[in-house]
């Protein structure tokens, strides 16, 4: 299980970061979106993939039954992606104002800030 | 006070004013007087922080009463409690001056909340003792900063923010998934906790590669070589309130993340990590200036030399010695306050002759001598010439790596500030000393004002420029309290269990 | 966009999202639930309406500017943590309180509730401002 995540999340990268090198501004925004998805499995895979049970201590125990499933991972891959939701919104009206303005979505085209 | 309340004040105290300006979201006059007033209680409550952390030690803070390490424990040590001060000084004199700088345009479009909220982060940031809560800080603080570059809209805005947008979500990216190994590996993200169980593994190579990835994320948040495009791209396209906040605190952000990620939980093997950052900062240097000596736009000019300067900041981490490390914290406080005055001052400049352009420039040193005097302080503070902040930043750095040693880096610092010097020099002659090209017989044309008279926007202009040069001279002059307490912080640094037992407690 | 079908279905189905995102809301106190989730099924209920009807319409029922409800949200979050500061606890440690409604029982309440609600407008707010934003362009 572990090592086709492994392959998932590397085709993830790849075609996030393929996407980011293309000209087009469109393809920028879809580029981090694969991005930001692949860190999100990333990081849960690396926190360790186990099939149990929910981390509900039972009544009158102090201890959850084993194998239960770490919910850390989940609670923080689930705020990583409500940023990522939040980001991606901030980068889609960037986009369009982009577009808009300048008035192409070539990004070789922007090049008046360059140094 | 109680502890926990000075530790939440810096994050609650931006937050608060952040929703009172969004509640008069209709009157920018109240926005402008609230969000000034919300500055100052910043400063107030980071000054009360940083005297009780100096009395009483490190204070913790657990949110939520959940106790560390499980809980997100928010941690103020010296080192914190310094960088929130500074970010309260530059956020009340940037504030001061955005009254009179900033279009009502911008204003009624929510300039001041998104500014709050921009602070929030920063201290937050600054005061998180979790890696994954600081990922969050981190997306605040980058959110709101995007929105203040593109805020107004016009084409190099747009440009710029696209390339700094597409940079910073690619190192936040590396940054989690970089947390995402850390915690496969170690199982928790409270960085005291993970101080101490990093210590011993049995692979530090592998705690290594992660540590690498930190430092690619965070060198790219801080502008280091070779990571640094998006800096001179986008840093100088908002208008020049924004940009002096942004090059104030974004950058310096990236360096306290990285300070405090190599000195208390990547300390395995610091003869490879630590090598890697000292070639860093001595090429980060090297490159920026080299870029500054290049250009002829103030704003671009101002934009490189903080990448070179990030460099300095670096040194003193690379080579962990308590009084590099406060030569390179000084170097930190004393950048905060000279570059946001000199953009300041380009700013001043810009309202008063209409263009960044040093081409354009001329003859400001023979209508506005106080201006010429304002911007000599900040710029021979910058060039680290005696007697003003930057001579003695340099010379602290200096004597800390010259006492283990390290000539060569020595010696690239001094050949950077030489060439610092001579950039600053460019803008000297250039823009105060050459006569105007806008003059005729060696006057002004008639209709071209020379100075548009003390009116409110130009005393809300001068009062930051004229604190935070003095600043710059007192730091220089009465250097002793500050250097000392500097070193206080650096080995305060330097001995993480320190860190490690006021956030775990004794326990092992 | 005009279709009577969607039109007539849109009034009920608002109706109905409505009142579930408040049981999502609510639920969250002691089950899977809560702000964030509610606030997404409450906004999703607006932009159905804005598609069904249009904008100006949608911030007519809407009553209140989103920036507004930003605001109002962040001030119950955040104001929620500011009890805990007077009682010397730590910020954001929520206190509860057991209250005896006659007529209805024991209700266990929270400033937590407070915060969930904040999360709620938030994220209402938020939502819209991006969704409406966008679709008057």
């Amino acid at each position: 299980m572990e090592t086709l995540m492994a392959l998932v999340v590397g085709a993830l990268f790849a075609s996030g970061v393929y996407l980011m090198m293309r000209r087009s501004i469109v393809k920028l925004a879809i580029g981090l979106v694969l991005l930001s998805q692949s860190a999100n499995l990333l990081f849960f895979t690396a926190a360790g993939l186990t099939r149990g049970s929910p981390p509900l201590v039972p009544e009158g125990e102090t201890a959850p039954p084993v194998p239960f499933a770490d919910p850390l991972p989940q609670a923080l891959i689930l705020t990583a992606i409500v940023i990522g939701f939040g980001v991606l919104a901030f980068t889609l009206v960037l986009v369009k104002r982009v577009y808009q303005t300048v008035g192409t979505d070539d990004l070789d085209e922007m090049r008046s800030t360059d140094t | 006070m109680s502890h926990d309340v000075l530790v939440a004040l810096p994050i609650v105290i931006p937050l608060a004013t952040a929703v009172i300006t969004l509640f008069s979201y209709d009157s920018r006059a109240h926005q402008r007087i609230i969000s000034t007033i919300g500055s100052g209680a910043l400063l107030v409550a980071a000054i009360a922080l940083l005297w009780t952390v100096n009395q009483d030690g490190i204070l913790v803070s657990e949110m939520g009463d959940w106790p560390a390490p499980f809980g997100i424990a928010f941690v103020a040590d010296l080192l914190s409690s310094l960088m929130v001060l500074m970010t309260g000084l530059t956020a009340l004199t940037v504030s001061i001056y955005a009254l009179g700088s900033m279009d009502p345009r911008r204003e009624s479009f929510g300039f001041y909340p998104v500014f709050q909220i921009l602070l929030m982060g920063i201290t937050g940031s600054f005061l998180t003792g979790d890696v994954f809560n600081l990922f969050v800080w981190f997306e605040i603080m980058l959110i709101a900063s995007f929105v203040l570059i593109a805020l107004g809209g016009e084409r190099p805005q747009l440009e710029g923010s696209i390339k700094y947008v597409a940079l910073n979500l690619v190192s936040s990216m590396i940054l989690l998934s970089a947390i995402g190994l850390l915690y496969g590996m170690a199982g928790t993200l409270n960085m005291g906790d993970l101080g101490l169980k990093l210590q011993d593994v049995d692979q530090p190579w592998l705690v290594t590669t992660v540590g690498t990835l930190f430092l690619v994320s965070f060198g790219i948040k801080a502008a280091v070589f070779p990571m640094f495009f998006w800096l001179p791209a986008s840093y100088h396209t908002p208008p020049i309130a924004v940009t002096a906040i942004i090059a104030a605190l974004l950058s310096k952000v990236g360096v306290y993340a990285l300070i405090r990620a190599f000195t208390l939980i990547f300390t395995q093997e610091t003869g490879y990590t630590h090598q890697i950052i000292l070639v860093i900062a001595g090429l980060t240097m090297v490159t920026g200036v080299l870029g500054a000596v290049a250009q002829t736009e103030v704003r671009r000019l101002l934009s490189f030399h903080i990448i070179s300067q990030i460099g300095y900041m670096l040194v003193g981490l690379a080579l962990l010695s308590p009084l590099a490390l406060a030569g390179s914290l000084f170097y930190v406080i004393h950048n905060m306050v000279t570059k946001t005055n000199l953009f300041l001052i380009s700013g001043v400049a810009n309202r008063l002759q209409g263009t960044y352009e040093l081409k354009k420039l001329g003859s400001l040193y023979r209508y506005h001598p106080y201006v010429s005097v304002l911007f000599f302080v900040s710029a021979l503070a910058l060039a680290g010439m005696p007697p003003f902040s930057g001579f003695m930043a340099k010379l602290t750095l200096v004597r800390g790596s010259l006492e283990i040693e390290h000539y060569v880096i020595v010696a690239v610092a001094l050949l950077t500030s030489m060439l610092t010097l001579f950039s600053m020099a460019k803008i000297w002659t250039e823009g105060y000393w050459t006569p105007s090209p806008a003059e005729v017989d060696g006057e002004l044309p008639p209709g071209v004002e020379k100075f548009p008279g003390w009116t409110r926007q130009m005393v809300a202009l001068f009062i930051p420029i004229i604190v935070l040069a003095s600043l710059s001279v007192g730091m220089g002059i009465l250097a002793q309290p500050v250097i000392s307490l500097l070193v206080d912080t650096a080995e305060q640094l330097l001995d993480p269990g320190l860190y490690i037992e006021a956030v775990i407690g004794d326990e092992p | 966009m005009t279709s009577l079908i969607l039109q007539t279905a849109a009034r009920s189905l608002v109706a109905v999202l409505l009142l579930f995102s408040i049981f999502l809301l609510l639920r969250g106190h002691d089950e899977p639930g809560g702000g964030f989730i509610g606030g997404l099924v409450a906004a999703a209920a607006f932009t159905l309406y804005a598609i069904s009807f249009d904008v100006p319409s949608t911030r007519r029922v809407l009553g209140i500017r989103p920036q507004m409800m930003i605001a109002i949200g962040l001030l119950l979050a955040g104001g929620s943590g500011v009890f805990a500061l007077l009682t010397q606890d730590p910020y954001l440690t929520h206190l509860w309180y057991d209250l005896d409604i006659p007529g209805f029982g024991e209700v266990h309440l929270g400033t937590f509730l407070l915060f969930d609600i904040g999360v709620f407008l938030v994220v209402i707010g938020t939502t819209l401002l991006v969704v409406l934003t966008l679709s008057e362009e």
